[in-house]
């Protein structure tokens, strides 16, 4: 948690001309599209972010209208990447815009080789395509399975445990 | 590709990770397309049924002779789709699910939803609520390592050290049950505060632990850490270097074993850690022996914190007196429509978080336990995403063990100390 401080206002900033936010308890935010995505996570590592702490996806269905900066349009997928500077003590969070239609966005495995599994992760549940990722396979469900659980349009309770070598009702 | 032992280095990259599709490694009709070579190298599979797997953990290795090669780990068997079961839940009964991801440090897990969830609520928790949290915490960082002591002394054949770790374990659970009601899965630490206040008495009980853990510790140095036999085995065995550990997002005793003194309850402190006065333990070489001196020792940092915390806890509530977090004591739904207004609307539709989202890490005994908290104003999380730390170091797995030895991979996977339970969520 990055801590606020009281002459800091939440007034926006921008990083590559993207638009910077504060959480009501201080926490950076930099919102991005697909296009910028990763020349953005490119230019926060020369910044001194060196870790990677966390990536996941999330997915708006439900709540597409959400408070936004108005330079960024709403889309129904975000992948969240949540970043340290180890010198800085310093956190910062990136919020990327992923379209329903093309839900695709470069991998960030050549900056971050430890998103490796998280990338993995948001593939298998959401269905979002790291492009560039060297091994884009699901990571926690079995290779049969079909859609993307955490998808807010998956109903739960419908499929009982399926394996590879029994077929589904679907 | 033909691999020297001694030359080989650990890297990130294509050669560090086992590149195939998953059905290579199950199909055996599929076996005929791998290029085998010399007929020297193998793919075998340990696991998941690998009692030294801590679990279902599945690991893919590519061998020559008894030198692994590559390795892939496979995870999953444990998977439950708690992170979709989270959103299906109130923020009230939302601790009761993640404290079963990882189960040895369920209270760790408590703590980082609970204050994910404080976090967009901006409730200030008073202070006896905090202390009690990091005293539960600690202790909880003790009876985890101390399993982990038990179960990486069992993968490296010392029995003996199974039994200790056990039964010092034994007198930590004891005192979460007497505070909590059970030994594990909790649910004690909860948006607003804890269940409970402390148990009468616990004062002693606190005392006993910290004496005893402390002449125990005493006693694994010499029983152990001096054994000619146990420092062969773990000396210079599964070497991670600061640059790969940091590359590949490794964190906790992994990572401080490697000699990178990041320990979130001292460089970004959250609760009252910057009011006790503990160490960050640093290994030098990142071998499996300076992964164990890290926990050992972390062990007596954190009897020590336990310690004082005895002498710091703050009187006063134990759950913020916020009547629309905190549901009210039983005793005031007799007396007041408010209260009972109050108790119906909290167990119907849950606390309303206002909308809005936040990343709140602590330090786990494993690593940076993470929870990715988004709200869309409702009783129900929109997202709930827990970072679990054993899920992001079992990337650490590949550059481990490349190079070593079948026999040297048991104890190095041990020493990476997955709980599957939080690798599958």
């Amino acid at each position: 948690m990055t801590e606020s401080k009281p002459n800091e206002t939440s007034v926006d900033q921008t990083i590559m001309g993207l638009p910077v936010q504060k959480t009501p308890s201080g926490q950076k935010v930099v919102f991005s599209d697909v296009s910028s995505y990763h020349k953005l996570v490119e230019h926060l590592f020369d910044d001194g972010f060196n870790f990677a702490s966390d990536l996941c996806g999330v997915d708006y269905l439900t709540n597409i209208n959400r408070k936004l900066p108005d330079a960024i349009s709403p889309e129904r997928f975000e992948v969240v990447l949540n970043l340290l500077s180890h010198g800085r003590k310093e956190r910062i969070r990136v919020r990327a815009m992923i379209p329903e239609s093309d839900p695709t966005i470069p991998t960030i495995v050549d900056v971050y080789p430890g998103v490796e599994n998280m990338e993995r992760e948001a593939f298998d549940m959401f269905g979002i395509i790291f492009k560039g990722h060297p091994d884009l396979t699901r990571i926690l469900l079995p290779e049969g399975w079909e859609g993307h659980p955490l998808r807010k349009d998956y109903s739960t309770g419908r499929v009982p445990v399926q394996f590879k070598e029994t077929l589904g009702p679907r | 590709m033909t691999t020297d032992r001694e030359t080989a280095q650990p890297q990130i990259g294509n050669s560090a990770v086992l590149r195939l599709p998953e059905s290579s490694g199950i199909d055996t009709d599929d076996l005929g397309e791998i290029e085998f070579g010399s007929g020297e190298k193998m793919i075998v599979n340990m696991g998941p049924q690998h009692p030294s797997t801590h679990g279902v953990l599945r690991v893919m290795m590519e061998l020559e002779g008894e030198t692994v090669l590559r390795c892939k780990p496979i995870i999953g068997y444990l998977h439950t789709g708690m992170e979709k079961t989270a959103e299906e839940l109130t923020y009230a009964q939302g601790a009761t699910n993640v404290t079963r991801m990882d189960y040895l440090s369920p209270l760790a897990n408590e703590l980082v939803f609970s204050l994910a969830v404080e976090d967009l609520l901006a409730v200030e928790m008073p202070p006896r609520a905090t202390w009690i949290r990091m005293l539960m915490c600690e202790l909880n960082r003790m009876s985890s390592h101390l399993m982990w002591l038990a179960t990486n002394g069992m993968d490296l054949g010392a029995t003996t050290m199974m039994i200790f770790g056990f039964r010092e374990r034994e007198l930590i659970l004891s005192f979460f049950e007497k505070t909590t009601g059970l030994r594990m899965n909790h649910n004690y630490i909860r948006p607003g505060g804890v269940a409970a206040d402390l148990p009468d008495g616990w004062e002693e009980d606190i005392e006993a632990i910290y004496k005893t853990v402390l002449f125990r510790l005493d006693e694994y140095d010499e029983f152990f850490t001096g054994q000619p036999i146990f420092r062969e085995r773990v000396e210079g065995v599964g070497t991670l270097s600061a640059e790969t550990a940091i590359e590949l997002s490794i964190t906790g005793p992994l990572l401080r074993a490697s000699g990178v003194p990041w320990d979130i309850r001292k460089t970004m402190p959250y609760l009252a850690y910057d009011e006790v006065d503990f160490d960050v333990i640093v290994g030098t070489v990142g071998d499996n022996f300076d992964r164990y001196a890290v926990r050992l020792n972390e062990i007596r940092e954190s009897a020590n914190i336990v310690r004082q915390i005895l002498d710091k806890m703050p009187k006063g509530d134990y759950r913020a007196q916020d009547s629309k977090v905190t549901p009210p004591p039983r005793a005031r739904i007799d007396q007041s429509m408010e209260a009972l207004i109050h108790h119906f609307k909290l167990f119907t539709e849950g606390i309303l978080v206002p909308e809005g989202e936040t990343y709140v890490a602590v330090e786990s005994p494993r690593g940076e336990l993470g929870c990715y908290l988004v709200s869309d104003g409702t009783g129900r999380p929109l997202r709930m995403h827990v970072r679990a730390p054993s899920f992001v170091n079992l990337q650490a797995l590949p550059p481990l063990l490349r190079g070593s030895l079948v026999a040297d991979a048991v104890a190095s996977i041990s020493s990476v100390d997955p709980v599957m339970g939080e690798v599958d969520r």
